[in-house]
């Protein structure tokens, strides 16, 4: 009776203090963090400010254009920035840069097929192969990767002869303790057209591709697609380049001294670094693609058999994009690592972003401030751009569920 | 009576006869598994061509041609061109306790003593008291370390934290970072699935900012921005700051390891909780956390395997770790050969490579366990 009150009084009078309302707290809790969160900063950067006055150290990024005055081992960051001692440090940052998008890009393509030969290998039905892959996974992925960088540089490189005694490969390739030294191709005049040839090329093979999948389409038909692309991005600048009488001439490194001059090289930081990059990282890139061709299930394999699919097209059509689905999302996070761990270059000196920047840079300018803040934003874009790249790409993949 | 036309019934079953010799044995197995078709012979014999060139190498320099004891480099240079273990030997107190002062290791001794019963004790399902032990292993173990370590107190000689190195140094920047990243990382995994979108959002920029930069710019930052954001009077030593960036580093990864095991519950335990009427505190503490920590038991172990491996880069801001130690080590002239490198290499790598590999089996055997409960 008395307690059957109207429902819209009972809410009035059983209205909650404001000490417990979630809104309210929830509220009073954000501000709170807010607070807090500003008053770090604003302490942090009061603090900076202070302390860099008593160091005297100017703030800034006007020292980017101070002549650096350092040298920085040849590569191909030094040779796109057109890099000398005279260059400012501005430029300095960008060796860095490139140097260090350049051992990512080809360890990840690297490591990508290392990865996934190893992981098929792990799963092969060949017993030897089976165990050699396990037992080369479960080693390398448990000894950390600055160990193994040390190993390949100081026990592995070091070690190789001299430049007077050089391994020779043939073809003007030799391999010394300096590094790789191969020939320089220069091209001569007429050689745009080569590079025009291969943009052709590229043009050609998108519509064809797109000509091809509308025909099959339409008509069931299959086109040759592969070879076709191979012949006009491969063949095509190829057959350009014979009929302008090969207008490319090469520079053979010599030896000078005591060491060789001209050429191209390939310096052993950049080797070190790459091959344990590459090898540490394929073990995980193996165990993920294990996984993933795992979580396909047989009779996936099967019912592609059972319609009188070989077993080629069930591989590339049925088991692959699958599992790719559930490959793509850690295979990312594994080239995110890979990126950051080529920051360890700065322990064997190769010239990346860390190395040269953060390194040799801020040791002759101390500006550590600028320099770190510079050097953590250009990691969070790689980061950030990888990841949305990598999420388009997933999201394209995961279409073909539907 | 009987007009029964079939002249013979078998009662009983003829014997089986044998399998072909060659489906069966070793060579069944052999013609099964490396010889089924001409490509997997060509496979089997190059991996054993490759075995026959990595292994015999390998074996050669790290045992047959090893040199066992020396007093000096001559004694190794004399025995040939294996490893030089009696180097590792004469310099194994360096590679554990760096410069620690001999007549004080013995503390060290005893954290590591104390670590092992704990981490072994709460390791093994089996033992009681898991709640008991984990405490003390979070809370009192990091509290006791600290005093015999660092000393100054109780009569115990004060130690300063440059003479420290080592396998020492290796394990307490591990084991920092995974304790302190541990409540850390529940924190900001509460707060990324948080209702409060300023919540929310602080926590997500902290998690991606630490995931998405190199741990070395995080220990260069430790070591260079780090000063300079303290007011004046307020120092760290280089070990202090290092260890702060690890902590926020991992801390960071560890968030991401607990938000999977928080979205693997499901929606039933909080809506029960509800209904019983607990507030969000208790709700985490009492209903949720309780098992969400125990499914991410294994993803904890492999990021403090992934920590492990990284200590390795304090060396690159001049804290010398296992693999310092190792590194310094070789400029002894006294022991300086063209063997030694590869020897301390190879020590170092197998030292990793046991606390890692076992650390790893042991998340294996943690995830088997686990499934079981889940298992329809």
């Amino acid at each position: 009776m008395a307690a059957q009150e109207p429902v819209g009084d009972g809410a009035e009078t059983a209205r909650v203090s404001l000490l417990y309302d979630p809104k309210v707290r929830a509220l009073v809790a954000q501000v709170a963090l807010i607070l807090l969160v500003i008053w770090l900063g604003y302490s942090m950067v009061n603090n900076t400010l202070v302390n860099l006055e008593k160091q005297s150290i100017a703030s800034g990024f006007g020292f980017l254009g101070t002549t650096a005055g350092f040298s920085i081992a040849p590569t191909l960051g030094t040779f796109i920035v057109d890099y000398a001692e005279e260059s400012s440090y501005g430029s300095a940052f960008y060796v860095g840069l490139f140097n260090t998008l350049l051992v990512a890009f080809i360890g990840i393509i690297l490591a990508t097929i290392w990865g996934f030969i190893l992981g098929v290998a792990r799963l092969s039905n060949n017993w030897v192969i089976a165990k050699l892959s396990t037992v080369y996974i479960e080693t390398l992925r448990n000894i950390p990767l600055l160990l193994q960088i040390f190993f390949w540089y100081f026990a592995v490189l070091r070690s190789l002869p001299n430049p007077r005694e050089s391994v020779e490969f043939g073809a003007n390739i030799v391999l010394n303790t300096r590094g790789l030294f191969m020939p320089r191709p220069l091209p001569e005049a007429g050689f745009g057209w080569v590079s025009i040839a291969i943009l052709i090329g590229l043009v050609g093979t998108f519509f064809m591709r797109r000509w091809a999948h509308q025909r099959q389409e339409s008509t069931g038909e299959q086109f040759p697609v592969f070879w076709t692309s191979v012949g006009l991005i491969v063949g095509f600048p190829i057959l350009v380049f014979l009929v302008l009488g090969m207008p490319l001439d090469w520079q053979i490194p010599e030896l000078r001294g005591f060491n060789f001059r001209g050429g191209m090289v390939i310096i052993p930081e950049f080797m070190s670094l790459l091959l344990a990059l590459v090898l540490y990282t394929a073990t995980f890139i193996a165990e993920i693609v294990r996984a993933g061709i795992l979580a396909v299930s047989h009779g996936q394999s099967e019912a592609a058999h059972a319609l009188g699919v070989r077993s080629g097209p069930t591989l590339r059509l049925v088991v692959i994009p699958q599992a790719l689905r559930v490959i793509i999302p850690p295979l990312t996070s594994q080239y995110l690592n890979l990126t950051k761990n080529s920051s360890l270059a700065v322990a064997i000196a190769y010239p990346d972003l860390v190395s040269v920047f953060a390194g040799t840079v801020l040791n002759q300018t101390g500006q550590a401030v600028e320099i770190l803040l510079i050097t953590l934003a250009v990691y969070l874009t790689i980061s950030i751009v990888t990841s949305v790249l990598m999420n388009w790409y997933n999201a394209k993949m995961s279409l073909v569920e539907r | 009576m009987s007009n029964s036309t079939l002249s013979f019934v078998r009662t009983t079953m003829e014997v089986a006869k044998a399998p072909p010799a060659s489906t069966v044995g070793v060579v069944g197995w052999m013609r099964k598994n490396l010889f089924s078709s001409w490509i997997n012979t060509a496979l089997t014999l190059f991996a054993i061509y490759l075995v026959w060139i990595i292994v015999p190498p390998i074996l050669d320099f790290t045992i047959f041609n090893a040199t066992w004891t020396a007093d000096d480099r001559e004694g190794c240079l004399a025995g040939g061109h294996g490893a030089c273990w009696a180097y590792v030997e004469a310099k194994f107190g360096q590679f554990i306790y760096g410069r620690y002062p001999v007549e004080e290791r013995w503390r060290v001794n005893i954290v590591f003593a104390i670590m092992a019963i704990g981490t072994v004790t709460l390791a093994i399902p089996s033992v009681p008291y898991k709640k008991w032990n984990a405490i003390f292993m979070l809370v009192i173990f990091p509290i006791l370390a600290f005093f015999l370590l660092v000393g100054g107190y109780f009569g115990l000689h004060h130690v300063e934290t440059p003479l420290w190195g080592g396998l020492l140094v290796t394990l307490v920047v591990a084991i920092t970072g995974i304790v302190v990243s541990l409540p850390l990382g529940v924190l900001f995994a509460l707060g990324r699935r948080s209702e409060m979108p300023v919540v929310r959002m602080v926590s997500i920029i902290f998690i991606e900012f630490w995931r998405g930069v190199p741990l070395i710019t995080v220990l260069f930052m430790a070591s260079v921005m780090l000063p300079l954001f303290l007011p004046e009077g307020v120092t760290f030593d280089k070990l202090m700051r290092v260890l702060i960036g690890v902590a926020l580093f991992s801390a960071a990864y560890m968030a991401e390891v607990v938000r999977g095991g928080l979205q693997a519950i499901g929606k039933g335990q909080y809506e029960g909780a509800q209904a019983l009427g607990l507030p969000y505190w208790k709700t985490m503490n009492l209903i949720i956390l309780p098992q969400a920590l125990k499914l991410v038991i294994p993803g904890i172990v492999n990021t403090f395997i992934g920590l492990f491996k990284d200590t390795t880069l304090v060396l690159i801001v001049g804290l010398f770790d296992l693999l310092g130690a190792i590194q310094l080590s070789f400029t002894d002239p006294k022991w300086s050969t063209p063997m030694t490198s590869h020897t301390g290499y190879v020590f170092a790598a197998f030292g990793f490579f046991i606390f890692c590999f076992s650390m790893s089996r042991y998340s294996i055997f943690m995830e088997n366990r686990l499934h079981t409960g889940h298992k329809r």
